[in-house]
């Protein structure tokens, strides 16, 4: 007892210490303590950004993008590595001679091999062989685009279509949660059903039915009722009933004011395929757009007719001409697809060659461990289960669905938490490869801009500590629901 | 156990608290070397050569401490540091000055508690691109792709020149020159932007350097200089000074091949001073009185050092510009020595 106390008095003692000693260094480097640094504009750029951010903004707000930005690809590579690690496990299981070497040498070859490796390796592939933007250009590009134009690989990263909401998507998605909610109420009720009669409904093609129809059959409805709208375009100066190509001739690198929705896209679309950067500006009313135009924020507005017809005459001193081309209206849900553009490819959703790399290098490396779990896991349960499952006429899938991996679950979830955290926190190798993590952004611009070494790296540790926390917490919850229960 | 541990750990805090407390000088004398950081590797500046001796232009100023130090140009523990990590290392005081392209800014000699020695080159940032985009001007750069290195005041130049000629552009956040070019080579980014004299040495290495334009605009003023921790002014002192002495020697004409000739006495004055065989300059810094011949005959005058690494006779061929001394139209000026 006495030794305890006396320890603890020592060990608080060198706590003391440690915290007097930072404290009176860094008055003798003349440093304060201060997170004033946070709201303080940060005058640097990010390429992958979840939220609004420009060189404009706080440091806090870096510091956010970052932290987006490393739970983006946490979240990726725990999806990823789970699916990866599942299937090997399995597979390292199989009887197939081939199939479980192949999966014995992913495995290994993995997992004894440093992860910044595989991180630097997959980045190179991925910028050295795959071709430069510039090559897609001319009438016999050295690249072309796959999937029938719509996803362009290149060493700046993979362009895909983006997703964007027209008129009628809220209807849409009303649409599309009650089928989820239809397909829930089946599932209890055909499984009562089973429980009472026995009877076994198709649930499967019917949920998919549920799934599928309603919200395709509003869309198409919805489409059919809209897509001939056309939206005029209203330019100022230019000639009356000019053409796009024409009007964008005359006014390199035009400003455009619209009000974001699907006809903005379309008009995109059709600036970047007469080779011209689509240089949107957002505006959220038919009267900021006017503004817009009278101040001469923008020369080009794309409409709806009665807006237009509005307009049309009521800017004073602004000579506001209607081109002959109109733009489609779009339907209630849309593809953007990338397009060569300028210096780049514009449009679509960019996924930069940092974020593949890390995210496929995470995914692997930690899918290794988590295949060596899984295949634990299904090892734990013993053989006598299996047996008796199939002597009760089960099939080998309901088999594994519910004898088998349900009890494995058990086994397995508990070291995957570990691997989540493990993977989280490796996600801040980052840096070598240029990706915008919390690590690059608060831990490395933020600080080498603004010289608070020691306050960046405590709230960068205090991040990781908080996320890893959380992660255990739910996996922990998870853990507990699956566990065997005692009653 | 737990105690015997926590004994170590106050131990060795405090013997870290007490080499913290004495003077840098006195600390490069006991250790016998100087620890001078440089950049990764950038040819011209600061690289390990083929025999891997550290040789190049901010090189040649820590030589030139060291000699005036040490009396030995070669006792140097040369320290690469990134545009992230020169900082803390200065700082934490792992480097005893950093002569890494550093700009002299507000905020890094006020806020980051340097001491800016002197300017050793006159710079300002610029931009590379490959000669087949046909891009002539930085104005056209309009959603170009950029290389970046993170940590630096370019990229905040670059941000606000963007910003201010309304044009978008895409980061490429890289770690070093090493690292920039191969990027840049590879077509990930279409423009690599750095200081001009960093694009010159980066261009020239190069397999074929005619196929890149360095583009006319200079976007920003960029006066790079030896730098060292506030708080020690006699450190601060040796550094400027010694950087002052390459300055000045080349003004009087003192070159490496006639200093120990000159060192014997002269009928000028300033050389005489500056020289030690006129009163003691050196001892009033702490030093010998032939600091300053050691300092130039480690690597020659500022005008040497210059043509040597990076002037026109050299691959990188950058011309003296603003970077010749105030008799000759440039901003070279050294304070007297008196």
């Amino acid at each position: 007892m006495t030794i305890q106390v006396v320890a603890l008095l020592l060990i608080a003692l060198a706590f003391y210490w440690l915290g007097h000693n930072i404290v009176s260094n860094l008055r003798q480097l003349g440093k304060d303590f201060d997170f004033g640094f946070l709201w303080s504009r940060s005058g640097y750029d990010i390429n992958q950004r979840l939220i609004e951010y420009s060189n404009n903004s706080t440091h806090g707000r870096a510091a956010l993008v970052g932290i987006l930005n490393t739970m983006l690809v946490a979240a990726l590579g725990c999806a990823l590595a789970t699916i990866l690690g599942v299937i090997a496990g399995v597979l390292r299981l199989s009887k197939n001679w081939i199939v479980a070497r192949l999966m014995t040498v992913y495995v290994e070859g993995f997992r004894n091999i440093p992860l910044l490796l595989w991180i630097i390796l997959i980045f190179a592939i991925m910028t050295e062989a795959t071709p430069q933007p510039r090559d897609f250009r001319g009438d016999n590009p050295d690249a072309s685009m796959i999937l029938f134009d719509s996803v362009a690989v290149t060493n700046r990263g993979i362009f895909i279509p983006s997703p964007v909401w027209g008129d009628g998507a809220g209807l849409l998605l009303i649409v599309f949660a009650l089928s989820l909610a239809a397909i829930w109420a089946f599932r209890r009720y055909a499984h009562k059903r089973q429980e009472a009669t026995g009877d076994i409904l198709p649930v499967f093609p019917v949920s998919l039915g549920l799934f599928l129809v309603p919200t395709l059959l509003v869309y198409f409805a919805f489409s059919a009722a809209i897509s001939r709208d056309q939206y005029p375009l209203m330019g100022v100066g230019g000639q009356q009933g000019a053409t796009l190509e024409q009007f964008v001739e005359e006014n390199r690198n035009p400003s455009i004011c619209a009000i974001p929705d699907t006809a903005v896209v379309n008009l995109s679309t059709e600036l970047r395929a007469i080779g011209q950067r689509a240089d949107i500006v957002s505006v959220s009313s038919a009267a900021q757009m006017q503004e817009s135009l009278q101040s001469g924020d923008c020369v080009l507005a794309v409409m709806p007719p009665d807006v237009a017809a509005t307009m049309a005459g009521s800017l004073d001193g602004v000579d506001l001409v209607t081109l002959g081309q109109t733009i489609d209206r779009g339907r209630p849900l849309q593809f953007e697809r990338p397009q060569l553009a300028g210096f780049n490819f514009e449009g679509g959703i960019q996924l930069r060659n940092s974020l593949i790399a890390l995210w496929f290098a995470l995914s692997l490396y930690t899918g290794a461990f988590i295949a060596e779990i899984v295949r634990a896991g299904i090892l734990a349960v013993s053989r006598g289960q299996t047996e008796a499952a199939f002597a009760l006429g089960l099939q080998p899938s309901r088999t594994m669905n519910l004898v088998i991996l349900p009890q494995a679950l058990r086994v397995i979830i508990p070291p995957l938490i570990s691997q989540y955290l493990n993977l989280t926190k490796n996600s801040s190798l980052a840096i070598a490869v240029g990706y915008m993590d919390v690590r690059s952004t608060l831990g490395g611009i933020t600080i080498n801009q603004t010289g608070r070494e020691l306050e960046g790296m405590l709230l960068l540790g205090l991040f990781y500590l908080v996320l890893s926390l959380l992660i255990s917490g739910v996996m922990n919850i998870y853990n507990t629901s699956v566990k065997l229960k005692e009653r | 156990m737990k105690k015997s541990v926590l004994l170590g750990t106050l131990a060795v805090a405090g013997l870290a608290a007490g080499v913290a407390s004495a003077s840098t000088l006195e600390e490069v004398q006991a250790r016998g070397a100087l620890n001078c950081g440089v950049t990764t590797g950038l040819v011209g500046f600061a690289a390990p050569d083929a025999n891997g001796e550290w040789d190049g232009f901010d090189v040649g100023v820590c030589r030139a401490v060291a000699a005036a130090v040490l009396g030995d140009p070669s006792a140097v523990n040369f320290v690469p540091t990134t545009g992230q990590t020169r900082f803390t290392a200065l700082a934490s005081g792992e480097i005893d000055m950093l002569a890494r392209n550093t700009t002299w800014t507000f905020s890094r000699d006020v806020d980051l508690r340097f001491e800016f020695t002197g300017v050793n080159y006159y710079d300002g940032q610029g931009f590379m691109v490959p000669r087949e985009l046909g891009v002539s001007s930085a104005m056209e750069l309009d959603g170009a792709t950029v290389c970046i290195q993170t940590g630096t005041t370019t990229e905040l130049n670059l941000a606000d020149f963007f910003a201010s000629n309304n044009m978008s552009y895409e980061p490429v956040p890289i770690e070093t020159n090493a690292e920039a070019q191969q990027q840049y080579l590879a077509g990930a980014c279409d423009v690599y932007t750095t200081d001009a004299s960093g694009l010159a040495a980066t261009r020239a290495t190069f397999e074929d350097p005619t196929a890149h334009v360095i583009l006319p605009e200079i976007i920003s003023k960029e006066p790079l200089g030896p730098l060292v921790r506030h708080g020690d002014n006699e450190w601060g002192d040796i550094v400027r000074w010694t950087l002052n002495a390459l300055i000045a020697a080349e003004e009087l004409g003192i070159t490496s091949a006639n200093v120990a000739e000159l060192a014997a006495g002269t009928n000028n004055p300033e050389i005489n001073r500056m020289l030690g065989s006129e009163g003691d300059l050196g001892g009033m810094m702490g030093l010998s009185s032939d600091w300053a011949v050691n300092a130039i005959s480690a690597g020659g005058n500022y005008g040497e050092l210059f043509e040597r690494n990076i002037g026109e006779n050299t691959p990188i061929g950058l011309a003296r510009g603003l970077n010749a001394q105030w008799t000759d139209g440039g901003l070279l000026y050294s304070p007297p020595f008196r």
